[in-house]
């Protein structure tokens, strides 16, 4: 009998486990997935909880309702692996041999890592919203909010589900204008990147849609410390942005056992190559979704694109046969505007977000870069498809490498930028 | 991909002005390419591009600034003041390598 580990229960962890027990003969392969909790999060879901728009039960589920038969389902936190023993190591002592192990841990907001961001002000003035109770904190502060400055802030690239922060910015615009409140408030957007966003066109876009609503950008803003007595970001420049309202995205990383096993990058991501996701070091791991250090988005939808390639890639693995499938670093995401409408982005390792039609060309229905209500329908009907289609490992009928069918190439750079 | 011509060196490099050529660069364009963004090197500032440069060819990609801090040993505060304003990008640009993706 072989044993497959896979650490992590979330996206990743789960769409494996229930694609490869389909695929991996009962009699030869046994899987163990480890998690320290059974409480699966939706974790898309957390950006409209602020706004009071899902509850609590909508987005939480147990974990081992989405394991299937077949698989053990240990909850346990990881003290490390051990990759020349081929053995995990967890708290309390018990030991789980592999004979290949997925490492799906994720990554997770560290405000611990900012001076002066989990201090007295936190969850007072200062909030996340990338935790459930973050997220819930954040809706309780905003039902309160009457006006002042409402800053919202990334410390540190790369963090999860990057259009995540500029999302909240539209919402947060949008319902102080239902409120009555928007001329009250002062909006900032302070990221450590040179636009809004990573790639040029997608960035020339959605940077004016902040100029529209009126929301100022401060940009290539490294944050050094929080000074929380004077409510202020300090930046290694020695800029400040002062504020009443604090929405941070702390630095992201990866998990600490990853470190103490000698796996991780300076952020605790492992370094794989990044089409098969197989260590560089190890021959017998994987990392998958936001656990490895690919230059891809950090989301689900590229968790699940790269799984499907995946789990080809592994049975030609065990087989000893070489692996044939690349994965492009396809992601798609659906980008909330507020007014009950949002953008279609779709890319990859090469290719920018374009505008356009998807899935289909000219049919679509969805549009790309493009602010429309099918598109927050879309979003919508998402959590859906997650619970039920992606998790449980049914086809999603989308093809999981990137197409350019459908998309509008541009004729010239929109972005010249200084070296 | 345009090339443009520094000193005697004619380099290819991006519409940025981005090297994309790694074995183009020599330290005296190094000097040269830093006077262009109105940096004199010193023994700090080298110390700095002699690790971007040995970290590309284990890493393949640009090392971001926590990479340059963490590995490199050289706190984020002093490649402010080495390469002011956006010390990623012009430890990239003097070093000859692509523009450090912003991640993604």
């Amino acid at each position: 009998m072989r044993n497959l580990v896979i650490l992590g229960g979330g996206t990743a962890g789960t769409m494996i486990a229930n694609k490869l027990r389909h695929r991996l003969d009962r009699l030869e392969w046994s899987i163990t997935v480890v998690d320290r909790d059974d409480q699966h999060h939706y974790q898309p879901g957390y950006l409209f909880l602020p706004f009071g728009g899902y509850t609590h039960e909508q987005v939480v589920r147990s974990r081992h309702a989405f394991i299937p038969d077949g698989v053990d389902f240990v909850v346990g936190s990881v003290e490390k692996v051990e990759p020349e023993q081929d053995v995990v190591l967890l708290d309390g002592g018990r030991e789980l041999p592999y004979d290949q192990l997925v490492i799906a841990t994720g990554t997770t907001p560290r405000p611990d890592q900012t001076p002066g961001m989990l201090g007295p002000e936190w969850r007072r003035s200062i909030f996340d919203f990338y935790t459930l109770e973050g997220a819930e904190a954040l809706a309780d502060a905003l039902a309160a909010f009457d006006g002042g400055r409402l800053v919202v802030h990334v410390t540190e690239m790369p963090i999860k589900c990057p259009v995540a922060p500029l999302e909240f910015t539209f919402l947060a615009e949008a319902w102080l204008r239902e409120r009555g409140l928007r001329d009250r408030v002062e909006l900032v957007f302070v990221t450590p990147l040179d636009g809004a966003f990573t790639k040029p066109v997608a960035s020339a876009h959605l940077g004016g849609m902040l100029d529209e609503r009126k929301v100022h950008v401060e940009t290539d803003f490294m944050v050094e410390r929080i000074d929380d007595q004077r409510k202020v970001l300090v930046s290694y420049d020695e800029r400040e942005v002062p504020f009443d309202l604090l929405v941070t995205v702390p630095l992201n990383m990866g998990a600490d056992f990853v470190a103490h096993s000698g796996l991780g990058d300076e952020l605790n991501y492992v370094p794989v190559d990044k089409q098969t996701q197989l260590s560089t070091r190890f021959d017998n791991i994987f990392a998958i979704g936001d656990a490895s250090d690919i230059p891809a988005s950090k989301a689900g939808s590229v968790a699940h694109f790269s799984v499907e390639i995946f789990v080809d890639n592994f049975l030609e693995h065990i087989a000893g046969r070489a692996m044939t499938g690349a994965f492009d670093g396809h992601a798609n995401c659906f980008v909330e505007s507020g007014d009950d409408k949002a953008l279609l982005i779709d890319f990859n390792y090469d290719t920018e977000p374009l505008p356009g039609k998807y899935p289909l060309p000219v049919l679509g229905p969805m549009d790309l870069l493009k602010e429309t209500r099918t598109n927050h329908l879309g979003k919508l009907a998402f959590r859906w498809i997650y619970w039920n289609v992606l998790l449980p490992g049914r086809p999603v009928p989308l093809p999981a490498l990137m197409s350019m069918a459908g998309k509008n190439a541009p004729t010239t750079e929109p972005d010249e930028q200084e070296a | 991909m345009p090339t443009t011509t520094i000193g005697s060196n004619e380099i290819h490099v991006d519409d940025e002005g981005f090297m994309t050529q790694y074995d183009e660069w020599t330290e005296d364009l190094g000097t040269a390419l830093a006077a262009q963004i109105g940096i004199e090197m010193s023994d700090e500032h080298w110390k700095a591009i002699r690790f971007l440069r040995s970290d590309f060819t284990e890493h393949g990609e640009t090392a971001t600034l926590r990479r340059v801090t963490t590995l490199g040993g050289i706190p984020t505060k002093q490649l402010f003041t080495l390469f002011p304003k956006k010390p990623a990008k012009k430890m990239a640009y003097v070093a000859g390598l692509p523009k450090p993706r912003g991640c993604v």
